[in-house]
């Protein structure tokens, strides 16, 4: 499916740049696109290391495990396949929770932790496992408090009231979330039942 | 108020973090420093492992929206989103939403300098930024990140998900700004 989608996302680009007779801007998108890609993960090398380093001091404390214990019967729930105990379970939550709080750039160092976890108990490894998938659905699909970066935007450009956006944020998120996660759901219960 | 509230949350929270965490492993006992130098150590291996997938996503997404596909893929959908009451300008940021995060903020800020931030379009655009993650971004880098290239029927979720996302804050806009 990827495979596809990613070929024709490029050749589909390149076919209608050279029907409107622009074929230059390929080449252009294309490198600066390879450019900004390095300076995406280059900005997140820092951010990585700094808390993947504070998980871990969090991670030798104990308070991983504590916060992992007390949305356990939640956890358990959503991912049936991780045991209960597993560290995997702690970095989604810490995840789910940066995400929720709008601290984008500490969610997803630990949402690489988590999915490093997860990879662990796959017994595939090239490819998603349902922990993953679902985990996934979760993540792309969360939740944000107080969309700050758009509020910003609104706030510049003198809106009366630029926090108005927030209720139908949320609600807005919570519907794709159940989406989400339902279809998650039945999409794993189908694979369970072929197996079977 | 709940605002407010929200607003110092984020403002006070990774400071919080940076203070609580280090302290409570200094009362475990833990060796602080070393123990973060050893996961920042991981986070510099996470990091630039993900740089070839991301590249591969980017470079295609970037093509497919420079050269106009994009918008040949937003006027082909246009009849479907003129029957639920989207307006036409905001086709091509609801395509944008699950390709590019950096895409949908920019569009969606032109949208707010044309039309301003309390005009309908101005406030559907808004939600639509704040609904969601850029889908695609978000598989790329964590299916990267442990090396996986199957993805199974996770693209899917994630696009209905998105789907479900901009028809609720098209409806939501309907009803609460009207």
């Amino acid at each position: 499916m990827l495979n596809l989608i990613w070929l024709v996302l490029l050749t589909s680009g390149i076919i209608v740049a050279a029907w409107h007779g622009n074929i230059e801007v390929v080449t252009e998108a294309a490198l600066k696109a390879a450019h900004d890609a390095v300076e995406v993960c280059m900005n997140l090398v820092g951010i990585m290391a700094l808390w993947l380093g504070i998980m871990k001091i969090a991670e030798s404390g104990g308070l991983i495990k504590a916060l992992a214990r007390l949305l356990r019967p939640l956890m358990i729930r959503l991912f049936p396949s991780v045991p209960p105990h597993h560290p995997a379970m702690g970095a989604i939550i810490l995840n789910l929770s940066a995400n929720v709080l709008g601290l984008g750039n500490a969610a997803t160092p630990f949402g690489m932790k988590a999915m490093q976890g997860l990879q662990e108990l796959n017994p595939h490894p090239g490819v998603a496992s349902d922990a993953m998938c679902t985990f996934l659905a979760l993540n792309t699909s969360c939740i944000t408090l107080l969309p700050a970066t758009i509020i910003g935007v609104r706030a510049s450009f003198n809106s009366v009231n630029p926090t108005e956006i927030v209720g139908p944020c949320i609600l807005a998120t919570a519907a794709s979330m159940t989406v989400g996660v339902t279809l998650d759901y039945l999409f794993r219960r189908r694979n369970r039942q072929r197996r079977e | 108020m709940l605002v407010n509230a929200l607003n110092s949350i984020s403002q006070w929270a990774i400071p919080l973090l940076l203070l609580i965490i280090p302290i409570y492993g200094f009362i475990k006992k833990v060796p602080v420093y070393e123990k973060f130098v050893e996961g920042a150590e991981e986070g510099f291996h996470t990091a630039v492992r993900i740089i070839p997938f991301l590249v591969g996503m980017m470079v295609a997404i970037s093509v497919f929206r420079a050269s106009g596909a994009m918008q040949v893929l937003a006027d082909l959908i246009k009849p479907v989103t003129d029957l639920i009451g989207a307006p036409a300008e905001i086709v091509p940021l609801a395509v944008m939403r699950p390709l590019s995060g950096s895409g949908v903020l920019g569009m969606a800020t032109e949208l707010m300098r044309v039309y301003g931030p309390d005009s309908f379009i101005g406030r559907l655009a808004s939600v639509m930024q704040g609904t969601t993650d850029t889908t695609f971004f978000v598989l790329t880098v964590y299916f990267g990140s442990v090396g996986i290239t199957r993805y199974r029927y996770s693209v899917l979720i994630g696009l209905s998900a998105d789907i479900t996302g901009f028809l609720a804050a098209l409806f939501l806009c309907h009803h609460v700004f009207g």
